[in-house]
């Protein structure tokens, strides 16, 4: 049998049941629910308070996450180390097979569509963060801390959040990139 | 940060690192951390994300909500955010449409850094601006938006008023017929699959 470690994709349903199971140890063990926003809103205040810190601490948002609570907390650690554990796993997919990690500058469907700069991608990744992390935060979460969190203790608010979203998305996709944009992904 | 120390306890950030390399890998794993699977995804080609998540809500939900019954989980032990219905469907939009563009959400964004996606760190830049874009518009947002439809931090059966199992079986069974009938729907036809074999063959490889 081929070791799962070195594997370069699991089944999307093993790999999500694994998430599931990961959200029982946090909920139990930690009196955590997984959510990925809260730490941008928590380091974006503390960057921005290394310049301002009379703005930032007069702000009604960030001083819910800044004043009286550290800004490192635990959602931040779980950011960066989201980021190793991803390495950790493209890293052992490259063992097996040296390709399964390409490098991406420009995605083909974006190429296809807007052409091959890369600064042009590198700007349209900036402004769609951008507004991807506003959204997230006007709607209290994303898809981890809605999605997956809320959606699993079918909290309202999440499945709103879940319903609206992939409608969006979809409709944000076909009018960028059209019907003729599946045959490039 | 302000008044307190900048780090939290050690132990809260091992857990917390513990929590991430997990998810982190899972999320590679999974495939979710590359544009190409999102995209697919809101293009209804690739099924991936949908699979991913139901999958993690259903056994998700299952074990929660065992746990919450045999008592090992307190009504405080749930994290359950508010529902303020116009922030959460507005909120939902902006962030479809983010993510349409960026190709990433937050958690998967971060994820792809580490998976050979060099465009993810402009995306990752972004997001700490969204943040501090969404910190100056809070006080109005807070006054007029995050008002309307404020529910408090409700559940669907909490508001229907009937168990939270039948909410799961649903779920579970609607998954489960779901991704029966999409893996069946999957499989190509001949003809098809020829021609976009014929297409990839023309597409440049996706390794330059």
């Amino acid at each position: 049998m081929k070791n799962p470690l070195t594997m370069s994709r699991w089944s999307p349903y093993a790999a999500g049941a694994g998430i599931g199971v990961l959200s029982w140890a946090t909920f139990l063990f930690m009196h955590k629910a997984l959510g990925v926003s809260t730490a941008f809103a928590r380091m974006a205040g503390a960057v921005e308070g290394v310049v301002a810190p009379g703005h930032v601490q007069a702000n009604s948002y960030f001083a819910k996450y800044l004043v009286g609570t550290p800004a490192f907390e635990w959602e931040t650690a779980l950011v960066v180390a989201l980021f190793f554990g991803a390495l950790l796993a493209a890293w052992l997919a490259k063992r097996d097979n040296p390709g399964a990690v390409p490098v991406e500058h420009v995605p083909a469907l974006w190429k296809w569509r807007f052409g091959g700069s890369q600064w042009l991608r590198y700007a349209g990744s900036f402004v769609g963060g951008a507004v991807l992390l506003f959204g997230a935060r006007l709607a209290g979460g994303c898809t981890s801390g809605h999605g997956v969190s809320g959606g699993l203790q079918l909290a309202l608010s999440s499945w709103v959040f879940l319903i609206t979203m992939f409608a969006a998305g979809a409709l944000a996709t076909f009018a960028i990139f059209g019907w003729e944009g599946r045959n490039h992904v | 940060m302000f008044d307190t120390n900048f780090f939290a306890n050690p132990s809260v950030l091992l857990q917390g690192a513990i929590a991430g390399l997990l998810f982190g890998f899972l999320l590679q794993k999974s495939g979710v951390t590359r544009y190409n699977v999102i995209l697919g995804q809101f293009l209804l080609k690739d099924f991936t994300v949908l699979k991913v998540m139901l999958s993690a809500i259903v056994v998700g939900a299952l074990g929660i909500y065992a746990m919450r019954s045999t008592g090992l989980l307190g009504a405080e032990a749930m994290h359950i955010k508010p529902a303020d219905l116009l922030g959460n469907a507005l909120g939902g939009a902006i962030f479809g449409v983010g993510m349409a563009v960026f190709g990433y959400c937050p958690g998967t964004g971060v994820g792809a850094m580490a998976d050979g996606s060099r465009h993810a760190i402009f995306g990752v830049l972004g997001m700490l601006v969204g943040a501090a874009v969404y910190a100056e518009a809070y006080p109005w947002v807070n006054a007029h938006v995050l008002t309307v439809g404020a529910l408090g931090k409700v559940t669907i059966p909490s508001v229907i008023g009937i168990s939270p199992w039948w909410i799961i079986a649903a779920l579970a069974v609607a998954a489960a017929v779901g991704f029966t009938l999409l893996e069946r729907f999957e499989q190509p036809k001949p003809s098809i699959s020829m021609t976009r074999e014929a297409d990839r063959q023309v597409l440049p490889p996706a390794a330059c």
